[in-house]
């Protein structure tokens, strides 16, 4: 065993020896260092250390137009070409605007000893480009940095994108972002009437400028927001930005992604707060969520008042089934594949909440949304509607509650369908409490927003409707009843 | 091995000796004539202003006979901590956006006259600039006016003095008869990759009969000479820095006629922090 165990020792000795002078020879060019890249170019006369198809346009699905991008051999800061860039008017058959981003070829870059990322450009018009930027990758974009609203003019000049702490891109994939719609010289407003331009960029690459100082980060664009809380919800960190001044004088301001920041609660016991900026809630007491970025302090923060769980409303009283014909509660049966928002405005924000078993939907900045299911109910041999509404923002909202009825047709449309509207005294719109709403099924009398002249009939009753003008409101137990 | 391995350290320290060789000031240059300290003050007592050297300036000028300081500036100085202090090591004159007296915004302005003065010789300071539009610190000399004579006769040496909107940009002045106000003499530096509010930089002159040279750091990036003073006022202009002893004085003005007023990008308070003032004599 001894003599094996030297022959063993032998050949490792002599192994290690022939590594060692193997390296003699000098490293491969295949051979891969822990650390990454630190090249800050990304464009001169030609895409440095891109993909070969260096440009990603956003998802043409959603409007995206691929087809404005290439090079420009005729047109050039320094050197020889440029990236041009086509905006397309709104519309374009290819596309209403165009966007993208530059992903490195490789495994990412280290940018940790840059301070910017800078370029020249020039546009066929003085015009507004929507967004630069960079840290985009499209994957979890968690570096993502984004100057709004870059003014270009017709003659080259230099853009500077400062890095919010460049510390945290030692492997930063995405090199470049931009977004650009047509140029509105009318209304400002944007309803069609924007014509396309064209702009030149070169000379794209990150920078150790020396120059970029006296950051200013924030949160809650730099207020103290003062918030109550419920235990068991979250709440996120928004209004992000970092300021900074630049070598000319001139303040910029970019908005980093959440992960630049390192955010702190005051109250570990009442809320915790992860990388996201995304708060949870988990005690009773006081919290206040503050930021640092690079270790300079944010301007804002934010102060969360916890007295306890969001309360549920009164469970209803049981009831015969032959009794009720249930939208949304927890106590009765409900109707089919129930969808919160067949229809809504864009701003209206939904979230489902379960507070111990009792489910809930809060409404916020609410204008209008439709509650629908699959069929139609008859709810002729009903007495009243239902419905538990808690009023969540501190403004006095309106609200008014809608039935359609698809009639005869049981489909929504062919000529049959009908509508009413019940405008909800502000006496039983309390912040902060529930209250037990009921109709009479034949008091929805006023006409409706979507063109019915009220009363609906109730044979075939598809769609409950809630109309506010911004209000905010968790509600439960919508169901039809009789006593 | 072994002697081999000493020899090639000898080797590299001579190397590294004709570097540091290498590395001496330029002998063509009169730096090095002015090398008797006379005056430091390196701010070291927390809290504590030195009164044997510093007299305060107080008020909007109105006392002084010119309103806004001559330049139409915006503060009013004091001599309370909350404008002039020392804090670890460092002076620090704070501007500070408060109504005070009639003005928008307080300041400081300290000067050695009659308590520090003297005729030729090197000044130089280590500061630390505020920044932002309005903001106008400097560090600069005025002539002796104890014999009744009067500005622009006393002579003005700014050596230097930046605008807060400019970052990477310092500019030194002088200020004579025939060359005073907007027709001053003056020349300005700019930073590569650095600027003057995050960094402290030296700031001096070294001023002799007929002669003045601005400097940065280690950079001299301008003289000043009868015949530059001739030149510029077409003979008008008369040299008035060989006749008297000069004082120092260290300040932040806000707005006025050079810089204009802050704007609402403008973040107050600002600091200028100073780490010493050193004169060297012959």
């Amino acid at each position: 065993m001894k003599k094996i165990n030297n022959i063993n020792r032998a050949f490792i000795l002599l192994t290690v020896l022939s590594v060692m002078f193997a390296c003699e020879r000098g490293l491969s060019d295949d051979v891969e260092f822990a650390s990454f890249p630190t090249t800050g170019d990304i464009f001169t006369d030609a895409p440095v250390g891109l993909t070969d198809e260096f440009f990603v346009s956003f998802d043409p699905a959603g409007g995206a137009n691929p087809e404005g991008f290439g090079t420009d051999d005729n047109e050039a800061f320094e050197g020889t070409s440029s990236i041009r860039i086509d905006v397309p008017a709104p519309n374009d058959p290819n596309g209403g605007f165009i966007g993208g981003i530059f992903l490195d070829r490789g495994a990412g870059r280290d940018l940790s000893g840059y301070d910017a990322l800078t370029f020249w450009a020039r546009a066929s018009t003085t015009a507004n480009i929507g967004l630069f930027g960079f840290g985009t990758d499209f994957g979890e974009n968690k570096f993502s940095v984004g100057k709004l609203n870059t003014q270009l003019s017709t003659d080259w000049r230099k853009y500077t994108i400062p890095i919010p702490d460049a510390s945290k891109l030692i492997q930063e994939k995405g090199m470049f972002i931009f977004s650009a719609g047509g140029l509105d010289i009318i209304d400002s407003v944007p309803n069609g009437n924007e014509i396309g331009f064209t702009f030149w960029i070169d000379e794209l690459r990150f920078e150790n400028l020396g120059t970029v100082a006296q950051p200013r980060p924030r949160i809650f664009n730099g207020q103290d927001v003062m918030q109550q809380g419920f235990t068991d919800t979250s709440v996120t960190v928004v209004g992000l930005s970092q300021t900074f001044n630049l070598e000319d004088g001139s303040n910029t301001t970019v908005e980093p992604a959440a992960s630049y920041f390192d955010f702190k609660s005051s109250n570990l016991d009442v809320a915790i707060v992860n990388e996201l900026g995304e708060v949870s809630i988990i005690g009773e007491g006081t919290a206040i969520i503050t930021a640092q970025l690079a270790g300079v302090l944010a301007e804002g923060s934010l102060t969360l008042e916890v007295g306890g769980s969001f309360d549920a409303a009164d469970t209803p009283p049981v009831r015969d089934p032959a009794d009720v014909i249930s939208i949304f509660s927890d106590a009765y049966t409900n109707v089919d594949n129930l969808n919160f928002a067949v229809f809504n405005d864009s701003d209206v924000q939904i979230e489902t909440q379960n507070l111990g078993g009792d489910n809930i939907v809060n409404y916020n900045n609410l204008t209008f949304v439709g509650l629908g299911w699959d069929g139609t109910e008859n709810v002729s041999a009903m007495e009243f509607l239902h419905i538990d509404v808690q009023v969540t923002s501190s403004m006095s909202p309106n609200l008014t509650i809608e039935l359609i009825d698809f009639g005869a047709d049981n489909a929504d449309g062919g000529g049959d369908d009908t509508g009413g509207g019940f405008s909800v005294p502000a006496s039983q719109l309390v912040e902060g409490t529930w209250v037990g709403i009921d109709i009479p099924v034949n008091g929805f009398t006023l006409g409706t927003g979507g063109g019915f002249f009220g009363s609906p009939n109730l044979n075939n009753i598809s769609r409950v409707v809630l109309v506010s003008n911004g209000g905010s409101f968790a509600v439960d137990n919508i169901y039809f009843y009789r006593d | 091995m072994k002697k081999i391995f000493k020899n090639r350290i000898a080797a590299y320290t001579l190397v590294f000796t004709m570097v540091l060789l290498g590395c001496n000031t330029d002998e063509t240059q009169t730096v090095a004539t002015f090398d008797n300290l006379v005056l430091e003050d390196n701010f070291d007592i927390d809290g504590v202003i030195d009164t044997t050297i510093w007299n305060f300036d107080i008020g909007d000028g109105t006392a002084q006979g010119i309103p806004g300081w001559g330049n139409n500036e915006l503060q009013y100085y004091t001599d309370r901590p909350d404008n002039a202090t020392v804090e670890n090591g460092f002076l620090l004159i704070t501007a500070k956006e408060e109504a005070f007296n009639g003005a928008q915004y307080t300041s400081a302005r300290l000067q050695t006259k009659n308590k520090f003065q003297q005729q030729y010789g090197r000044f130089e300071a280590r500061i630390r600039l505020p920044y932002g539009q309005g903001m106008w610190p400097a560090f600069w000399l005025l002539g002796d006016d104890s014999d009744g004579s009067i500005w622009p006769q006393i002579g003005e040496i700014d050596i230097m003095e930046n605008v807060g909107d400019e970052p990477t940009q310092i500019f030194g002045t002088v200020h004579g008869p025939g060359y005073s106000g907007a027709e001053s003499v003056s020349k300005n530096y700019t930073l590569e990759n650095s600027r003057v509010d995050t960094e402290f930089h030296v700031y001096g002159i070294e001023w002799g009969p007929n002669y003045i040279n601005y400097y940065i750091d280690d950079v001299l990036y301008n003289q000043i000479t009868p015949e530059d003073i001739d030149e510029e006022t077409n003979g008008q202009g008369e040299w008035v820095f060989n006749d008297r002893p000069f004082y120092i004085i260290l300040n932040v003005a806000v707005g006025g006629n050079l810089p204009g007023p802050p704007n609402s990008e403008t973040e107050f308070p600002q600091t200028m922090l100073v780490d010493y003032v050193r004169v060297y004599q012959q």
